[in-house]
């Protein structure tokens, strides 16, 4: 029973870490892009971009991925994402993306934002081009800046790939919940629910002790 | 003849005038100080020459060429002022140094980014000590600026302003962000500086150094120029009234 719980459950906990790292891997730039329309000195692009990120961050993200997976098929009569998991996890993948995207472009805005004008002074004095300014002296500061709100939204992240469920992605909890209403000959167990927790702390664990040693690296200045 | 020549310098943010008419030249190997109470301009003035700002009026020549004319969208472009900008040095009153930098990785950064032959960057690494050895921090080349007093963080700051060969070194106050006992290494290295005749405008503070370092002073005040001459005449026997009153305040305290 428990080596085919444990497989079951492994499956889903697969899903569960390419959500996760798909979302990472398309909001850390995107956000970064989306963060300098936030801050454009061309107006309708700044109020355009602020607009999005009132939307994304505003209403939930369950509601969002919801709409994005139906309401097409809706519309057009035929389902754009297909009926496989495929389908679903391409859904679930934007809709995530979308929506932290929009959080990192904010902390991204933050960060970039608290580096004092001096700094942006200091290279243009010295003849420093526009990007230069922004690659050898902003970034890292910035990074430094972000690194414990960024800490704190990937953590979350980890959580939130379980509202992936609710258009029935087969991640880590929706493989646990099987084993409750029955599945691979089981029904009526409630342990494994339970057990998937255990992935959650100990993946949490790891990427804390990972996200800690990225802080301490950045210590050597201030 | 002159090597800066500032005409008519005009700069305002929104309807208050924070430059009115400012002209002024100085000659190759002079020191120019710059007096006045806060709110007077002269950091506006400083901020206008590094183009950190824009002024509304003016012609300002280097060399006898002119680098920046108001009235010519042609010599304000973007890609260009960025070389016109290194006709001029910029020591601040907070250093802005960068922290994630050790004090040599800082004075050669910008050099090295105008270098892209890294053949050159040992000649690069050789002259940044050597300039931090003329600021007397030879042994804190390695130091990342957190790990430097306010004093040393400024001398960091006038080595990297001259790592670029600037034809005018400027600097905005740059002992007013330093605790008392840190301000007369500052201000020894400007003077040596000034004793190798480096052509400088320096925004200060200090009148005793400005009348002992500074060839002529200018005295500012409501964003126009009061009085300009000999240092030692403006400041020991100032011709106008308004310049008296503010000196008197400042011999008084």
């Amino acid at each position: 029973m428990l080596a085919t719980v444990l497989g079951a459950l492994n499956v889903g906990f697969l899903q569960t870490l390419k959500l996760f790292a798909v979302t990472l891997l398309g909001a850390i730039p995107l956000g970064l892009v989306l963060s300098f329309g936030s801050m454009s000195r061309f107006a309708p692009l700044r109020y355009l971009t602020r607009m999005v990120i009132w939307v994304i961050r505003g209403t939930p993200l369950m509601l969002q991925l919801i709409i994005l997976y139906y309401i097409p098929g809706r519309l057009l009569g035929y389902s754009p994402w297909g009926s496989g998991e495929e389908g679903r996890f391409l859904a679930s993948a934007i809709a995530f993306i979308i929506n932290y995207t929009c959080y990192f472009s904010e902390i991204y805005r933050g960060g970039i934002q608290g580096v004092p004008v001096g700094q942006q002074e200091a290279g243009m004095v010295l003849g420093m081009t526009r990007s230069q300014i922004f690659f050898k002296v902003t970034l890292l500061q910035m990074i430094k800046r972000i690194v414990p709100p960024m800490s704190n939204e990937i953590i979350t992240l980890v959580k939130d790939t379980s509202i992936a469920r609710i258009i029935s992605l087969q991640e880590v909890i929706w493989a646990g919940y099987a084993f409750l209403k029955g599945s691979h000959g089981y029904s009526g167990l409630v342990w494994p629910l339970f057990f998937t927790g255990i992935y959650y702390l100990v993946f949490n664990g790891v990427l804390t002790l990972l996200l800690g040693w990225v802080e301490r690296r950045l210590d050597y200045f201030k | 003849m002159a090597l800066l020549e500032a005409q008519k310098i005009e700069k305002h943010f929104g309807s208050t005038k924070v430059l009115q008419d400012i002209s002024f030249s100085l000659d190759e190997g002079q020191a120019l100080a710059i007096i006045g109470s806060s709110g007077s301009g002269k950091t506006t003035l400083l901020r206008c020459l590094n183009f950190l700002e824009t002024p509304d009026a003016g012609v300002i020549s280097v060399g006898g060429k002119v680098i920046f004319d108001a009235a010519d969208p042609a010599t304000q472009q973007e890609s260009e002022l960025r070389e016109k900008r290194l006709h001029f040095g910029l020591v601040f009153q907070n250093f802005n140094l960068f922290p994630q930098y050790t004090a040599l990785e800082n004075v050669t950064l910008a050099v090295k980014l105008r270098t892209p032959d890294k053949s050159q960057w040992g000649t690069i690494d050789a002259r940044g000590r050597e300039l931090l050895a003329q600021m007397g921090l030879q042994d804190r080349a390695g130091h990342y600026p957190h790990q430097l007093s306010g004093g040393q963080q400024q001398r960091v700051a006038i080595a990297r302003a001259l790592a670029l060969r600037p034809d005018v070194l400027c600097f905005d106050e740059p002992t007013s962000a330093l605790d008392p006992e840190l301000t007369g290494e500052v201000l020894k290295v400007i003077r040596s500086l000034a004793d190798q005749n480096t052509t400088m405008i320096i925004v200060t503070h200090e009148m005793a150094f400005a009348r002992d370092v500074a060839d002529e002073v200018i005295f500012m005040d409501g964003g126009v120029i009061v009085e300009q001459g000999p240092a030692r005449q403006v400041i020991e026997q100032p011709r106008e009234e308004r310049t008296r009153q503010f000196l008197s305040r400042y011999s008084g305290s």
